[in-house]
């Protein structure tokens, strides 16, 4: 081969070119974009410079929980100063409905019955935001109010399900049941929780020519944006094309809720060929979005003098709100989860996904699965408190061990959890550190303290994969430009947890060049089509996994490439640190890639990936939802004041499964973040609606996620470095993003613990959550009261 | 939040508007001729000056991701204070100096020592709320060299952050305040330059409008009581704790707007009584009360976020008349009488009788509080409690304030008040009749605890159940006894949950 550019004459030589993988995997970069967040210059849509002419739409919402629209006066609101028109349901020119699932339940603009209070049923658009919102609220709509249902319990006697439930069936739990030498039925409250994403949604529409339409928005899912705003319009996907460059924290708030907003600044920017901007106040964001599903569970346990669990069964019910959403993907993984790290010998439970007028539950990291996973902990208590036992040794008792199958019939494989237990346990000093709690709350009963202690050490052990299979799939981009410098793309999309920075990590190590080089730019539906929603922790699996195909594919092409120009071998050639040798040539990476372009070489490519092994048949409750487990455990000790019900974090120790790390600050990052806000939902989080269905708690001055001052005063995070998955995901690393939030139920047992010791630990103490001071005070009250006779 | 006064109206009056705000942000100086008594900070800056790097988060001062600094003169120094933008009106920043994350840089021109201990310590995941933290931590930076991890928390109990559970994020304010640089910071090199701006236009007034509202910045109280008599239906705004809210959440009109947050800033310290302006801050009080009642010096510190302290008033907080306000049951159970000024005429009365009903008032249109009297403590005991579902930055479910003299072990005079278990702040009659002329013991506050439950009847709601609220209240009765009489310190168990973290 004849080359116009002697590839040998950069050649340098380098001698500890091979020991850089600096910045490649393993490495604490930064977050890709940290020096932009720190001085303010990262953008947020609501940061972008609109077109010329923008204007803005504002959402009119329901003013009661249920009822039929008699009649919607909208003059006041076409008057209103700056207004420019309303839209209502008769606008929309294609489909009034974003139900990410086709049940045709969701509409965008309510039409003749609203469902909860808070739906949207008309959108105003004015020059000026402040113009729509003021305009918004002087809508005359007269409704026949209809009887609404707001909880789980009247919704099951109301009966109606948004989807069907789900059962998981192993053995006979009924004999089983019977069988057992002892049994605890009980039933548990659980709160939901809003996200509280920093920032709010937002959709951002600029009309193109034809039928185009470019949206600018914050949301987990372009490609479902894609298809919403599409259907909304009555035109093919490819005349839309969804951004997305960064989110303001997603937490899975953000995977069906934006496309509402997408299609309102959608309809609106066609209809008047301007730019669009939709951004609801906090408080009408906290009203209009879903949130995750609060339940009410039944279960019976039947178990053994040693603590051994023979049979469970329970019932999940679950407040969906009004319409499907992700209700029956959420539900069934809270079965999934309802065994978390133990086996249950006999099992049968079952999820019912209740129709409530509430606003539609959706995904919140963990999407169930702690709802599941708090139970198969409250049974864990329940053994222990009626055993006269630390909980740890009924959790030791009855973990999983190799092969054995979970209630849907998956054997559970590389069982690594004894061995991180063990190592927490011994870490945080779990054994000496419960005595002295015992021994506090001894002297507090001797000398009537009122401050009492608890410790707690829980496991998680949490599936990874969409358990509908199809959505295991991932494309990526790479562009290698003739200088050198890389630009990625994949379908991914970054809301704080580092999955950008993650990615050019793995994309720098697969070249062997800096991250500096490696540019990632916005999330686009016209680079990567088809892609899923950044959800179910598998960001960095699936779209690191396609991102390296990608990079291979190039990588492939350079070294045949090399082979010929240099007649060389392919194990002849290596990446070393910005440079590429070949034999005992040093060759920048640079100038093999100018030689590659000029012998007409691809420098691109799409990758791809599907995640392997998996298979899923809900009908018959059997198959392999997840290619893995992650696992994590947490130890938290608290003081509770038995005058108040307030509490305070002593400590907290965790130790977390990642396999092998990517980013371990990240990774840290995602686990001390996960766990905070797992404690939140189990302590100060509450949602509270009124009798006549409206939340009350729409705003942080009444909705209350955890401060500074509110993490564990001594908090101990370390990942089990020693842990490499033993699938094949990119570089044996584990999903990260879900599993450490469960970690927070350490918390909420370990208050547990301190309440029960005014009843000499005789009574589990049966919180439920979220155990605000409230809650733990009426706790303590009503243990106090059983234990005097 | 609870704070300022209220009442409203359109009225226009006979003065001569047309005087302009003028404040400094960053390095520009900004005179305003033309805007409304609603016009927020965020606003101005993220659509009147594209400076889109202060973020709006809830628009009502809980999540503090639109922290800015604001510069102030007090009593002639040139201070620089952590304020949510968003409920910050801009009439409230003349005279002032407006710093934003575009404004912060390092000494290369780089990144500054709290961006870069943010970088190098992952404090940042999705970004949103890192301006807002920025700023809070500059704040402290500049004022605190080496913080400790409460002082820590104390300056961040403003600023939510859904995504790192905070951990990096206060390693990196620890870090930032080791890395030092303070003298050589911006805002210290400007500061001649700033202040000499500021005294320029400090004594001014300001009086702006758009279209039919108005907005006036009194040059000081006897411009205020003039302005006030000539409109006495002005919404009066202080801090705009509570009154940004009105604004940014019902958008009610509150024009006239007068501006009083930074008049009647005076504390005096006499033999008898401490007299308090009732401009004066939170955060402008904390100081007061660690030299006179440093019992309360915590209680007072879980009120709102630093933001919210650094602009909520005293007078705010009573003239609001909110049954939830954290100050009032404080300050009558302290014996506290307040002074009302209309015009030149000033009367005073006890605090407790200012709270009439529910929204109710015992304030006259054109009057307003001009100061707060604290009776000095004496032996009296002093106690304060609050309940929240979140200990910091969270409205009371249940607050109480104690003052219990005891002379030869007998009760003399005990005051009780509580907040949140009323439509207003109020004296608890029978507890204190269970209280006063018995002895100082356990029993005696075991009677004040039952009776307690007869002289409220309070509400449930999503703060708190009716239930919980009455069980509360008295077991306060028992945490005073536990704490005042030394009974808990004998027996070595703490009485209260402790906060701090050991360094």
């Amino acid at each position: 081969m004849k080359h116009d550019h002697d590839i040998t004459a950069a050649t340098t030589t380098l001698p500890d070119a091979r020991a850089g993988t600096l910045g490649g995997t393993l490495a604490e970069t930064p977050h890709e974009s940290a020096p932009k967040h720190v001085t303010g210059r990262a953008d947020y849509t609501d940061d972008l410079v609109l077109p010329e002419g923008a204007l803005h739409a504002y959402l009119g919402l329901s003013t009661v929980a249920h009822g039929r629209i008699r009649s919607m006066d909208l003059d006041a609101v076409r008057a209103a100063p700056g207004v420019i028109d309303v839209l209502t349901a008769a606008d929309i020119p294609g489909h009034n409905d974003v139900s990410p699932v086709q049940k045709e339940d969701d509409p965008i603009f309510a039409e003749t019955e609203v469902m909860f209070h808070g739906q949207p049923i008309f959108a105003v658009v004015a020059e000026t935001r402040d113009q729509a919102r003021r305009a918004a609220v002087l809508a005359k709509v007269d409704y026949e109010e209809l009887p609404f249902v707001l909880d789980p319990l009247s919704a099951r006697k109301a009966g109606s399900l948004v989807q069907p439930g789900m059962t998981l069936r192993r053995g006979d739990p009924e004999t089983a049941l019977a069988a057992a030498p002892r049994r605890v039925d009980g039933r548990m409250v659980i709160g939901g929780q809003d996200h509280f994403y920093l920032e709010g949604q937002i959709a951002l529409a600029i009309p193109g020519e034809d039928d185009e339409v470019t949206i600018f928005t914050s949301t987990q899912h372009p490609t479902e944006v894609q298809h919403m705003v599409a259907h909304a319009l009555g035109v093919p996907a490819h005349a839309v094309v969804v951004n997305v460059r960064r989110m303001g924290g997603g937490f899975g708030g953000k995977e069906t809720q934006m496309n509402l907003f997408c299609c309102v600044a959608a309809i609106a920017a066609k209809k008047w060929h301007r730019a669009v901007k939709l951004r609801p106040d906090r408080d009408d964001d906290m009203i209009a979005t879903g949130k995750r599903h609060d339940f009410v569970t039944d279960y019976s346990v039947g178990f053994d003098d040693e603590g051994r669990i023979l049979a469970v069964t329970g019932d999940w019910y679950a407040r969906c709100g009004f319409s499907a959403d992700l209700s029956m993907a959420v539900t069934d993984r809270a079965l999934f989860h309802a065994d978390n790290a133990y086996f249950y010998p006999d099992v049968e439970v079952r999820s019912h996904p209740l129709r409530t007028n509430t606003v539609s539950n959706t995904a919140f990291r963990g999407f169930g699965g702690p709802q599941g996973v708090i139970v198969a902990e409250r049974i864990i208590e329940e053994i222990a408190y009626a055993t006269g036992q630390d909980t740890l040794a009924v959790r030791k008792a009855n973990f999983y061990t190799d092969g054995q199958l979970t209630p849907y019939h998956q054997p559970v494989e590389n069982v690594i959890l004894p061995q991180l237990i063990g190592e927490l346990e011994g870490s945080c000093d779990y054994a000496a550190r419960r005595r002295a709690v015992l021994d506090w709350n001894a002297r507090a009963d001797a000398s009537g303290g009122v401050i009492r202690r608890g410790i707690a050490l829980t496991p998680v052990k949490f599936g990874i994969s969409f358990t509908a299979t199809h959505f295991n799939q991932a494309g990526a981009l790479v562009h290698i430009y003739t200088d050198g410098s890389i630009m990625l793309n994949h379908g991914g999309c970054e809301m704080g947890q580092g999955l950008h920075t993650k990615i050019v990590q793995v994309v720098a190590e697969a070249f062997n060049v800096g991250v500096e080089q490696v540019r990632i730019t916005k999330t686009t539906t016209e680079k990567v089509p088809n892609t899923s929603a950044t959800a179910a922790s598998s960001g960095t699996d699936l779209n690191g996994m396609a991102a390296l195909d990608a990079c291979n594919q190039i990588k492939a092409r350079l070294v045949a490439f090399l082979c010929e120009a240099k007649d060389a071998e392919p194990g002849e050639i290596e990446f070393l640190r910005d440079h590429v040798r070949v034999r005992d040539e040093v060759i920048p990476f640079s100038r093999v890639v100018q030689t590659a372009y000029l012998a007409r070489v691809q420098l691109w490519a799409a990758g791809f990936y599907a995640t392997p092994k998996i298979h899923w048949d809900r009908a018959a409750g059997r198959g392999r939802p997840f290619y893995y487990y992650a696992y994590g455990a947490a130890c938290s000790e608290v003081s509770v004041d038995t005058l108040t019900g307030e509490y305070v974090i002593e400590r907290a120790d965790i130790l977390h499964d990642v396999g092998r790390s990517i980013n371990p600050a990240i990774d840290k990052g995602q686990v001390e973040g996960a766990f905070v806000q797992g404690t939140g939902w189990l302590t100060s989080e509450e949602l509270w609606w009124d009798d006549k269905g409206r939340l009350r708690t729409h705003a942080p001055s009444t909705y209350k996620i955890p401060l500074a001052s509110d993490r564990p005063k001594v908090f101990n995070v370390a990942l089990a470095d020693w842990s490499v998955n033993a699938e094949r995901t990119v570089r044996r690393s584990k999903a990260v993003g879900e599993p450490p939030f469960m970690l927070g139920i350490s918390v909420f047992e370990a208050i547990g613990h301190a309440v029960a010791s005014v009843a000499g630990y005789r009574e589990c103490p049966r919180l439920d959550a979220p155990a605000t001071p409230e809650r733990v005070l009426m706790a303590v009250e009503r243990l106090r009261s059983a234990d005097t006779p | 939040m609870s704070d300022s006064m209220n009442q409203q109206s359109g009225q226009r009056s006979g003065q001569q508007p047309g005087q302009p705000i003028r404040f400094l942000l960053n390095r520009t100086e900004v005179t305003l001729t033309e805007a409304g008594p609603g016009d927020t900070v965020l606003d101005f800056l993220r659509l009147g000056r594209g400076l889109t790097g202060t973020k709006e988060g809830c628009a009502e001062g809980d999540c503090g991701a639109c922290t800015v600094l604001v510069g102030r003169l007090h009593q002639g120094a040139l201070v620089y204070e952590p304020i949510n933008a968003c409920i910050r009106f801009l009439a409230a920043c003349h005279g002032c100096h407006v710093v934003t994350i575009e404004h912060l840089r390092g000494q290369d021109g780089g990144l500054h020592p709290v961006q870069q201990a943010m970088v190098d310590h992952h404090g940042s995941q999705c970004g949103f709320c890192t301006p807002g933290f920025v700023m809070a931590l500059y704040g402290l930076w500049m004022t605190h060299e080496h913080p400790t991890v409460v002082q820590v928390e104390t300056a961040l109990q403003g600023n939510l952050c859904r995504c790192t559970g905070y951990e990096p994020i206060v390693k990196a304010a620890l870090a930032a305040g080791h890395a030092g640089g303070q003298a050589r910071d911006a805002l210290m090199q400007e500061r001649a330059e700033v202040t000499a701006k500021l005294q320029a236009i400090a004594g001014s007034r300001a009086d702006v409008s758009r279209g039919d509202e108005r907005a006036i910045v009194p040059a000081d109280s006897d411009d205020l009581a003039h302005v006030l008599t000539d409109h006495p239906q002005a919404t009066v705004v202080a801090g705009a704790t509570d009154v940004g809210l009105w604004v940014t959440k019902f958008l009610r009109p509150i024009s006239p707007g007068v501006f009083v947050g930074h008049l009647m800033k005076d504390v005096a310290v006499a033999d008898d009584a401490i007299r308090i302006g009732a401009g004066v801050t939170y955060s402008e009080f904390v100081p007061v009360l660690a030299d006179h009642f440093p019992e309360v010096e915590d209680y007072v510190l879980r009120i709102g976020g630093w933001q919210i302290r650094n602009a909520g008033t005293l007078g705010g907080n009573i003239a609001n008349g909110s049954p939830i306000g954290e100050m009032p049951p404080l300050l009558i159970a302290l014996g506290a009488r307040i002074a009302l000024r209309k015009g030149d005429a000033r009367r005073e009365i006890a605090l407790e009788d200012f709270f009439i009903d529910y929204g109710k008032q015992d304030r006259a249109p054109g009057e307003f509080i001009e100061t707060i009297v604290i009776p000095r403590k004496g032996a009296a005991l002093v106690a304060a409690y609050k309940v929240s579902k979140r200990a910091n930055a969270d409205i009371s479910a249940v607050a109480a304030g104690f003052r219990v003299l005891v002379e030869d072990g007998i009760i003399t005079d005990a005051r009780v008040a509580f907040g949140g278990m009323a439509g207003t702040p109020r004296r608890a009659p029978a507890a204190e009749a269970a209280l006063n002329g018995r002895p100082f013991a356990a029993e005696t506050f075991e009677a004040a605890a039952r009776a307690v439950a007869g002289d409220f009847t309070p509400l449930s709601d999503w703060r708190a159940s009716a239930d919980y609220r009455r069980a509360v209240a008295g077991n306060f009765f028992r945490r005073f006894w536990l704490e005042q009489s030394g009974a808990a310190a004998a027996s070595g168990m703490p009485v209260r949950l402790q906060r701090a973290v050991a360094e």
